[in-house]
């Protein structure tokens, strides 16, 4: 047993940390550091651009594919050096879930239009999932997709999708059967956005930003060529993308970089005589989420190193994603309450209140985070059903 | 990285399981329990014969050397058993306190016979003072002709009257701690014998001008070294404390199983599943502690130890009292009683979340190193 990483992985991370201090754009971290997003389409792309020149475009990808061929271990070094240099997350929809999909369910073809475009930053991709009726239930899916020749007509909406207004490409799943079992008519299809019959209609969040779409599809025509694997089998393909989500489900990384973060504001704000970081109460809650991460970290590797022995990845990442994700939110939570009524300013307090401004829109925005990807809820459900047998 | 185990530390484990599983079930359990001793003898006997008591004696004095790790996986049985004999007590504190501050003679004196289970030592160190600063001790050691008189007394020491030897912290001066070895039948020594909240058997140690030779103290100043020993010992506390938790979880899903009410085992309703897969997530956060308590309590860095250990008492504290009280809350009635091993899970629990520190002083130890940084 031994919990620190080995010498290679103390060199590849001395590595990542080195690359991170040299090749992220001064402006981009500024700009990840105040939480500013105005910007987050080129940031991402340009930071995925640097990425992928260095080769690092794809750390979880085979080498055939022109990914890294990392460990299961280096992703996690690579994922959580990055977020605590304050980079910009790699948008997951294509590097993360559809790319795995396409190299394991689709056609040369697919593979060798999408592939390299999605490694280049050539296309943006989304994600078209949830629906108005259809959340936790997601397999309810009610967007039609009839065959028509060589093309099927979509017609439905979808909802709570990230960052399409950005998108060239959304993958999504339709309904191309409602007789049998809800899970067995459901159909995996790339769309391109410009797809006549598609609208984005940006969704306002309670932080005032924009960062999930309606969309609406009115006799949209795709090409039955887009559509991965078989017919009615997208639920099979959809799972296997589930678990390609989760290598960062914890957050550590982001967890680390807040908490570091949470301490500088707690060492500068007086209180009494000291600082906030001296005062008991403050501290004692501080010190409460220090620990629970700390324990989490070793949780994650444990995670990841029974992973690398038996592959896939296991229920236990629903223990990740609620315990990280509560890490994160108390984090931000601490952040509000360390402000006080400085907090209250969400804009117009000029450089002073900059720190506010920035926590109060994170405690708001990360609020989503036991909401999606499975809402704490349901990775409970699958706790208790998967790993407690219940 | 690397969570695996060597062969022979597994062996280590499945060795202790399979010895509890055929020689310390809980019917047995229960009778030494009851017995006038509280502890059995028989079983420390047997103990003795698989090396056990041998187990973190180094290699060149004649034991095993298993080390932190050996001594994590042997007290994970020995939580998932409840031995109430004086393992943790002997075993690993007192053998670890001689081990890190005997002279050769003392350690070719102490350690075969604690490693045969002929001898037993336990470290009489908590004194009410102790519970803030671990080193705050009273109990004063004077230079006298030809050695040393003692005078204090010490709470609540586990396993006291089982010893043959105490092992007392004692001030020498301001500053300066020392350990020495006193026969627990020594004159001047009183043991007030008493029961604790786990059922083991502990008792007030009170020394009167107790008279001792001047070779009957361990090393110099002991106050690093203790601190040393008090963390090993925690650790394995701590991993004694994950076997427990672990075991009264996995009884609380069996009884959710085959509990029924309404015509439905009540382990399909989503309040409960909820509360287990909550116990789950603290089990397996306390598991990564006990990991973090063992890879750290050799560490020569002090304060990197200490933060470690605390850390991880305090989060294992937390840990047990939610998993033990949901274990009983779920187990309803039953989980009341005396017949099932729930309610002895729990005690066992309440014990260790007062042992050694409670969790909100480990607590209060962690947070004070962030105002200090």
């Amino acid at each position: 047993m031994d919990l620190d990483f080995n010498r290679e992985e103390q060199a590849f991370r001395d590595e990542v940390r080195q690359f991170l201090a040299t090749e992220l754009p001064d402006d981009i971290r500024h700009r990840m550091q105040r939480g500013d997003h105005s910007h987050v389409r080129d940031d991402i792309q340009q930071w995925q651009k640097i990425l992928h020149a260095k080769g690092w475009g794809a750390p979880a990808w085979p080498k055939a594919f022109g990914g890294t061929g990392w460990s299961k271990t280096q992703q996690y070094i690579f994922e959580n050096e990055c977020a605590m240099a304050d980079a910009p997350a790699q948008l997951a929809f294509g590097v993360k879930m559809v790319a795995p999909v396409i190299m394991r369910f689709g056609t040369p073809e697919q593979q060798q239009a999408f592939l390299p475009r999605i490694l280049a930053a050539d296309d943006w991709w989304c994600q078209g999932y949830s629906e108005p009726g259809s959340g936790s239930d997601l397999a309810s899916l009610k967007m039609r997709a009839e065959r028509d020749g060589d093309e099927y007509v979509l017609n439905g909406q979808k909802v709570w999708n990230t960052l399409g207004q950005y998108a060239d490409w959304i993958f999504c799943l339709v309904r191309t059967d409602a007789t049998g079992k809800p899970q067995k008519g459901i159909s995996f299809l790339l769309i391109d956005m410009k797809t006549p019959g598609i609208t984005v209609r940006p969704t306002r969040l309670l932080d005032g930003s924009f960062e999930v779409n309606e969309i609406w599809f009115d006799n949209v025509r795709v090409p039955v060529a887009n559509r991965i694997g078989e017919e009615n089998q997208g639920w099979t393909y959809a799972k296997f993308l589930l678990g390609h989500e989760r290598t960062n489900i914890a957050g550590i990384g982001a967890s680390k970089r807040e908490l570091r973060r949470l301490k500088e504001m707690a060492a500068s704000q007086p209180k009494n005589g000291a600082t906030m970081l001296q005062d008991p109460a403050f501290a004692t809650r501080i010190a409460q989420v220090e620990m629970e991460l700390r324990a989490l970290e070793i949780t994650n590797m444990r995670v990841i190193f029974a992973e690398a022995k038996k592959q896939a990845p296991g229920p236990e990442a629903s223990m990740l994603k609620i315990r990280g994700t509560e890490i994160l939110q108390r984090l931000s939570e601490l952040q509000v309450d360390l402000l006080g009524a400085d907090a209250l300013v969400r804009s117009g307090a000029g450089e002073d209140g900059e720190d506010a401004e920035r926590a109060t829109s994170a405690y708001l925005n990360m609020r989503k985070l036991s909401i999606f990807g499975g809402s704490n809820e349901i990775q409970r459900n699958i706790i208790a059903h998967m790993i407690l047998g219940l | 990285m690397d969570f695996s185990f060597t062969d022979e530390q597994q062996m280590l484990l499945d060795t202790t399981r399979r010895f509890i599983a055929e020689r310390y079930n809980f019917d047995f359990r229960k009778r030494v329990r009851d017995s006038h001793d509280g502890w059995s003898r028989d079983t420390w006997t047997q103990l003795a014969e698989l090396g056990l008591l041998a187990l973190t004696i180094p290699e060149e004095d004649g034991g095993i050397g298993a080390g932190p790790v050996g001594a994590m996986l042997v007290s994970n049985a020995i939580g998932e058993g409840m031995l109430l004999e004086p393992f943790l007590s002997s075993a690993i504190v007192a053998t670890q306190a001689i081990v890190e501050l005997g002279s050769p003679d003392q350690r070719g004196q102490w350690l075969p016979s604690l490693a045969s289970g002929d001898l037993i030592a336990v470290l009489a160190h908590d004194e009410r003072s102790t519970q803030l600063d671990a080193l705050d001790v009273h109990t004063s050691a004077e230079k006298v002709a030809g050695g040393w008189r003692l005078n204090g007394r010490k709470s609540a020491v586990y396993h006291a009257t089982a010893a043959h030897l105490l092992l007392v912290t004692a001030r020498i001066q301001e500053g300066e701690l020392g350990l020495f070895a006193v026969r627990s039948d020594a004159p001047g020594v009183t043991l007030v014998p008493c029961v604790t909240v786990d059922e083991q058997r502990a008792a007030t140690v009170v020394l009167e001008n107790v008279s001792i030779d001047s070779d009957a103290r361990l090393g110099g100043r002991a106050d690093e070294a203790l601190m040393a020993v008090l963390d090993y010992g925690l650790a394995a506390l701590c991993a004694e404390a994950f076997g427990a938790m672990e075991r009264i979880l996995a009884a609380t899903i069996e009884y959710s199983r085959s509990r029924v009410q309404f015509s439905t085992p009540i382990g399909s309703f989503q309040a409960l599943q909820h509360r287990m897969a909550e116990m789950l997530m603290h089990l397996e956060q306390a598991r990564s502690m006990s990991y973090l308590a063992t890879s750290h309590c050799t560490n020569s860095d002090p304060l990197e130890r200490r933060a470690a250990l605390s850390a991880a008492k305090a989060l294992m504290g937390q840990a047990a009292r939610f998993i033990g009280q949901q274990a009983v809350q779920l187990h309803g009635g039953m989980g009341m009683t005396d017949e099932l091993n729930v309610s002895h899970y729990f005690k066992r629990l309440l014990a260790f979340e007062l042992r050694s520190g409670t969790t909100d002083q480990h607590l209060e130890i962690y947070r004070n190193r962030l105002a200090a940084a």
